[in-house]
């Protein structure tokens, strides 16, 4: 698991792209993989402070697709069902590939009151989605229905 | 916008010719000058692209406004017709299936709420579940939630939540025929298990306003409404299972589009024929998303009126009317003077039946459905009646739409502060997260005013009432 420590969110300005009535998110990293956790971070750091979550709680789930850009929408909605199903928060994510089988797990812990309420994010979408190289860097976006 | 690629047929309506080699069917923007120069480009290639989907019957149209959404343009309009191949499309209904305003009419007026609004509006606050991690007090299960989904407001009311009489005053009479609650995934079933009779957060929310002026005497007594009157309204829709159903169909329809020889100049626009076994299978899970929304809004408006019985004894709220705005419905318009059954589809955009429609309470019949567009939490909002002469398949404006994104609003506005300025202006905000109020700032929106007018203008409804708001529970 990534145990790398998040900036404050407001450092993660850089991973926000406008749309009129929602929310843009962009994930990077050296791999797909890397991109897609960087992704989930993004969207998650809308509905709460991060740094303040505690990564008690192990979710684990696996879904199949080939395509890396419906992967991407598909991997953010089962985080954001998962979070909601179990009334949790996310703050550390790690996602594997192998072929069109994507294995993931995500920490977290239990909504309580003392978190930072941010904004619910409904779910992620086909819109401005796009999963691609730019040099040695993946980035992956889309935009967040809120 | 640029308004030099549109061509001006009427004051409030505008088309956007056809370019050479361009083969789709007509776009009509209906709006005012000033507020299509406000709208994004964007708007124009979404309504562009869904004039070229297969079976459009008409023209597809956006009303006064509308914005950039998600495929379809927010405030988009657009029917067809199944037997001539026209398709269902999950970005044409929203990801957000049904979201809608509830209207409630009191029998207090300003004097009476004044003195207890602070009370009224902490009291509201502590009872509607609202915003993120907020859940709802009923805990149901999947076999629970199957019959929210096949019973929407009427399974709601058969629970205890509100009364018989609501539902007369509630599109469909609260319960939207053709659900299919195994057509939903156990997935957006579980993600709803704790979200009923919450309200959610982003431009949802629950708000106490005071009828400030009428435009319509004959209308706004036929909807019970005079000057100084309390209304409350109540924004929401179908929470998580709305959404999870509208992603889950998106990507199946986007990939489906092809295997039905369906071209989609934007993934967003995922489709399918309206006859064929995936179009099907949509069409049933979105009215379950329908009844879900409608139920629950059925809780709240039970929870609302509780609320105001402990702070007003004996105090009444009667629904005046339950309007969706993201919806695709089975509906008869006439069509060069023919009858004809289509599936409009309304993103963002409020259905307005005019006098005399067949499904109206019969307490509306004479003046036309209502039509709500609710404005910011700084400006108020307008009721609407119906018109007959209609020309957008009967549909009107649902919003003022957004002016700025929400990241130039966070960048513009702090939570606390608007908090502050708001309350100066005798508006109570409640809310738990500042970063919400800053997204939601009146000034992030359009002039409803100029939205409220144009759509008079348009010939789409009347206006007939504004309400001012008081107090605001938001997400």
């Amino acid at each position: 698991m990534n145990k790398r420590v998040l900036s404050k969110n407001t450092k993660m300005i850089s991973h926000y792209f406008e749309h009129d009535a929602d929310i843009g998110i962009i994930g990077r990293g050296s791999t797909i993989e890397r991109a897609f956790e960087s992704a989930a971070e993004v969207v998650f750091a809308i509905v709460t402070n991060l740094e303040t979550v505690q990564p008690d709680i192990s979710v684990a789930f696996e879904f199949e697709e080939e395509n890396l850009e419906f992967a991407l929408v598909t991997w953010l909605n089962l985080l954001l069902g998962k979070a909601r199903e179990l009334g949790m928060v996310f703050c550390h994510f790690r996602i594997h590939r192998q072929g069109n089988l994507w294995q993931a797990e995500a920490l977290g812990e239990k909504w309580h009151a003392d978190l930072e309420h941010g904004v619910e994010v409904k779910g992620a979408t086909l819109t401005m989605l796009s999963v691609k190289q730019i040099g040695e860097i993946w980035e992956a976006r889309c935009v967040v229905d809120v | 916008m640029d308004l030099q690629q549109l061509h001006q047929i009427q004051p409030y309506l505008w088309t956007l010719p056809l370019k050479p080699g361009e083969s789709r069917k007509e776009v009509l923007l209906y709006g005012s000058k000033p507020l299509l120069e406000s709208m994004d480009d964007k708007v124009l290639e979404q309504i562009a692209n869904v004039a070229s989907l297969p079976g459009l019957v008409s023209a597809a149209m956006t009303m006064p406004d509308a914005h950039w959404g998600y495929g379809f343009p927010i405030g988009g309009v657009a029917a067809f017709d199944a037997e001539q191949g026209g398709v269902i499309s999950a970005g044409g209904v929203g990801f957000d299936i049904s979201c809608g305003i509830r209207c409630l009419r009191s029998k207090l007026n300003i004097q009476d709420v004044r003195p207890h609004l602070s009370t009224l509006a902490d009291r509201l606050f502590h009872t509607i579940p609202a915003g993120v991690g907020e859940e709802g007090l009923l805990k149901l299960d999947t076999k629970q939630l199957d019959q929210v989904l096949l019973g929407g407001a009427r399974w709601a009311v058969q629970q205890g939540y509100g009364r018989e009489a609501d539902l007369e005053f509630i599109e469909e009479r609260g319960c939207m025929a053709g659900a299919v609650p195994a057509n939903v995934s156990e997935l957006a079933k579980k993600r709803q298990r704790g979200e009923m009779g919450t309200l959610g957060s982003g431009n949802h929310y629950l708000e106490v306003q005071v009828v400030d002026r009428i435009f319509d005497t004959t209308a706004a007594q036929a909807f019970g409404l005079q000057e100084n009157q309390i209304i409350i309204s109540i924004h929401c829709g179908s929470r998580g299972l709305g959404h999870q159903i509208g992603t889950e169909y998106l990507v199946s329809m986007a990939k489906a589009a092809g295997r039905c020889g369906i071209h989609l100049p934007d993934r967003e626009l995922a489709c399918a024929p309206i006859k064929s076994p995936e179009g099907q299978q949509y069409i049933g899970a979105m009215n379950a998303g329908i009844n879900c929304a409608l139920a629950n809004r059925q809780i709240l408006t039970h929870l609302t009126h509780e609320t105001f019985m402990e702070v007003f004894p004996n105090s009444e709220l009667e629904t005046l009317f339950d309007v969706s705005h993201n919806t695709c419905k089975i509906e008869k318009h006439k069509i060069g003077g023919k009858s004809r059954v289509l599936h409009v589809h309304r993103k963002g955009a409020t259905r307005a039946f005019g006098p005399g429609h067949d499904t109206l309470p019969e307490r509306y019949r004479a003046v036309g459905q209502p039509v709500i567009i609710g404005g910011s939490m700084g400006t108020g909002s307008y009721v609407l009646a119906g018109s007959s002469d209609n020309p957008a398949f009967a549909s009107a404006s649902h919003g003022a739409g957004r002016a700025l994104s929400r990241h130039q609003a966070l960048a513009r506005w702090h939570g606390k502060q608007l908090i502050g300025e708001l309350a100066q202006q005798g508006i109570l905000i409640r809310s738990r997260s500042m970063r919400g109020v800053a997204e939601e700032a009146p000034g992030a929106y359009k002039d409803v005013d100029l939205v409220a007018e144009a759509t008079e203008q348009a010939g789409l409804a009347r206006r007939v009432a504004f309400l001012r708001p008081l107090a605001c529970v938001k997400g």
